[in-house]
């Protein structure tokens, strides 16, 4: 009977690691499902199609080209290559305000017609219309080609514009570039703060003081990261504001302070475990070979504790990268590249989260939304392969 | 032992509820904006018809309107209309697409409480929001940096105003963005060169709103109920259900929101109700 339960124990164990490795697995290859679907989309929102004269000599438009054209920032063909005329930009809406209901037929049926007579006699017009009603093969209109999406619009491309019509920009710069930077300098603050108040707890404070302080500190990380935003926002980007003399407060510098608390906990509670397995055998021979207490710390404690210490960086690190709902509350979300860390960003992990609610399930937007998860991915295995090989070069040394 | 089958039993209830509920359960999902208004609605027709079970969920716009194409709710609520394509799909699954106009909502520009600047028109808006005006003395006020906010790119705010404001050009490259209502107040009252805009319910004394001139600066008007109600205030947007086929509670809950109990209910929530 005993064996029978331990057999059903081990057999217990085994299937859950195989289905947790499974899960892993079938999450990964749904984000690269849903998102690789993105570089078989055409430039052009789905269902859409843009329609020229055929006089144009103009065949293709880049979308940074399409919307400087919607925006009215480009006004003549000349500018991208065509004749010397004035652009008329035509949208689908246009139609009922040229033509009345009945014009247009029962069910709509006349718009095509309709639709090419009004290209036709417009020798500067390009039309953004949906392709149900694109005049096909008529005379005078020509439907201009729609490229696919390519690889160096989505991971080279700096502009990040996912709702623009006609052609939405899905350039991921931007947003990898904040992602990196507030990730960047909250390590920078969390690494020192974190392992010098680790090793105050394991060596220097006395006991009654680390009691009490320690389970303090692991309740940091119980509070929720919404909590988290709210006071960065409300109590934090004011500080940074006025501190700073700034324009305003939502900046990557707030959001990697905010991140650097959050990241706190983890790293000291860690670090702080790592510290204390060092035997008393090796601290004693330390000391009586005449080191004194700081020595001792510097010379032996944390080099034997340096795996555990660089685990509770990579713990930390990796919890800034993929934190949400802090951030998006208080670095102000601009996607623009920045130049320095008291501008506004906006990262991956808080687009996400923003977009993915709105956005239509199975468009283009959708797709680059699970793409961007999955560059996210990429980038934290890379950190833990990279915390991994350096952790384990160390024990080599030693 | 015991607590097994105590816990075995609390299961065996909660499953039974749940099957005793399903039969009737309206399920209500979409933007966030409708939320509140729906759940207000929902209260008030439960007083009346207490045997009618709804569940509502937000989620944003476009959630709602994807359940409905994956057949997850019976109601989608939507701050936007339905976009040509999400039709087009829900078309090509076979299933036609009702739709139904509960309210109306309208936006608020707001500034920071001391901005000197009260009045703005269209075409001034549209400057500030894509970039081509950047300090506030350009428009009459001191000499400050404009900051704009906006809402998430992909919420139905968002769009609303970009049709009807920006005249669907596209915002400014790198435009703040908060992702609620809640926290562009917040910013916008603790940033001195802020503006943004928010929902008409949501101005409080922590930010100033802006009167907005369609008519190239010949009228002022002032986001106000009775401006809103006598149609002279002139950023207003319609606040949608859609539905595809739908058992009798849910029809006696739309008919319910329709009438005029329910569009008092409309007013009480701070929307505008259908009869202007």
């Amino acid at each position: 009977m005993k064996k029978f339960i331990d057999k059903l124990i081990e057999g217990l164990l085994k299937l859950s690691g195989t289905v947790t490795g499974i899960t892993v697995l079938l999450i990964i290859v749904f984000l690269f499902k849903e998102g690789s679907g993105l570089f078989q989309s055409s430039t052009v929102e789905k269902g859409y199609t843009l329609l020229v004269n055929s006089e144009n000599p103009i065949d293709k438009l880049s979308p940074e080209e399409l919307k400087h054209i919607f925006d009215g920032k480009i006004e003549n063909w000349k500018q991208v290559g065509g004749r010397d005329e004035a652009i008329r930009i035509f949208r689908f809406d246009e139609i009922f305000s040229i033509y009345t209901d009945d014009e247009l037929g029962e069910d709509y049926d006349l718009i095509p017609e309709k639709l090419g007579e009004v290209i036709h006699t417009n020798p500067g017009i390009i039309a953004y219309i949906p392709q149900k009603y694109a005049a096909k093969n008529s005379r005078g209109i020509k439907e201009l080609i729609q490229e696919k999406i390519g690889l160096s619009d989505y991971f080279l491309g700096e502009e990040w514009l996912p709702t623009a019509t006609p052609a939405p920009l899905f350039g991921i710069l931007p947003l990898l570039f904040g992602t990196l930077l507030v990730s960047f300098i909250a390590i920078l603050i969390a690494i020192p703060l974190g392992v010098g108040v680790a090793i105050y707890l394991a060596e220097i404070a006395n006991e009654r003081i680390r009691k009490l302080l320690k389970p303090a500190i692991e309740l940091l990380a119980g509070i929720p990261s919404v909590v988290y935003g709210f006071f960065g926002l409300v109590v934090l980007a004011p500080i940074v504001q006025k501190t700073g003399n700034l324009d305003l407060g939502e900046t990557a510098f707030t959001g990697s302070l905010i991140l650097a608390i959050m990241a706190l906990p983890t790293i000291i509670s860690i670090a702080e475990d790592a510290l204390r397995t060092t035997p008393k055998a090796m601290r004693d021979a330390s000391l009586a070979l005449g080191a004194n207490k700081w020595q001792t710390i510097y010379k032996v404690v944390i080099p034997f504790a340096s795996s555990g210490i660089a685990a509770a960086v990579v713990l930390g690190v990796g919890r800034a990268i993929g934190e949400t709902m802090a951030v998006l509350m208080v670095t102000g979300n601009a996607a623009v590249i920045p130049h320095s860390m008291f501008e506004s960003v906006r990262t991956i992990p808080a687009t996400i989260a923003a977009e993915l609610g709105e956005a239509p399930s199975g468009g283009t937007h959708y797709q680059a939304l699970f793409l961007l998860g999955a560059v996210l991915f990429i980038i934290t295995l890379t950190i833990s392969i990279v915390a991994e090989i350096i952790s384990s070069r160390k024990m080599i040394k030693e | 032992m015991k607590k097994l089958i105590l816990a075995l039993s609390i299961i065996s209830i909660a499953f039974g509820c749940n099957t005793a509920n399903k039969k009737e359960t309206v399920t209500i999902k979409g933007s966030d904006t409708v939320l509140p208004l729906t759940q207000k609605e929902m209260e008030a027709y439960q007083k009346k018809h207490s045997e009618a079970a709804i569940s509502v969920t937000g989620g944003g716009s476009g959630v709602g309107i994807a359940a409905l194409l994956s057949g997850t709710t019976d109601i989608a609520q939507s701050s936007r209309k339905i976009k040509f394509d999400e039709k087009l799909k829900l078309e090509e699954s076979g299933k036609e697409v009702h739709e139904v106009l509960i309210a109306y909502d309208a936006l608020s520009i707001v500034v920071h409480p001391d901005n000197q600047v009260s009045r703005l028109t269209r075409e001034q808006l549209e400057d500030i929001f894509t970039g081509k005006i950047t300090n506030w003395k350009e428009v009459g006020g001191e000499d400050l940096k404009i900051i704009p906010y906006a809402r998430e790119t992909s919420s139905g705010t968002y769009e609303f105003f970009k049709e009807s404001v920006l005249k669907d050009k596209n915002y400014m490259n790198g435009i703040l963005s908060m992702p609620a209502t809640g926290g562009i107040i917040q910013s916008i009252s603790q940033t001195k060169g802020a503006i943004g805009y928010v929902g008409f319910a949501y101005v409080n004394n922590k930010v100033k709103d802006i009167h907005v001139s369609y008519d190239n600066g010949k009228t002022y008007i002032e986001p106000t109920v009775e401006n809103v109600k006598n149609e002279s205030y002139p950023i207003v947007r319609p606040l949608f259900y859609y539905y595809t086929n739908l058992h009798e509670t849910g029809k006696s809950f739309i008919d319910f929101i329709l009438s005029s109990e329910g569009q008092k209910v409309v007013s009480k929530v701070g929307y505008i109700t259908l009869n202007k």
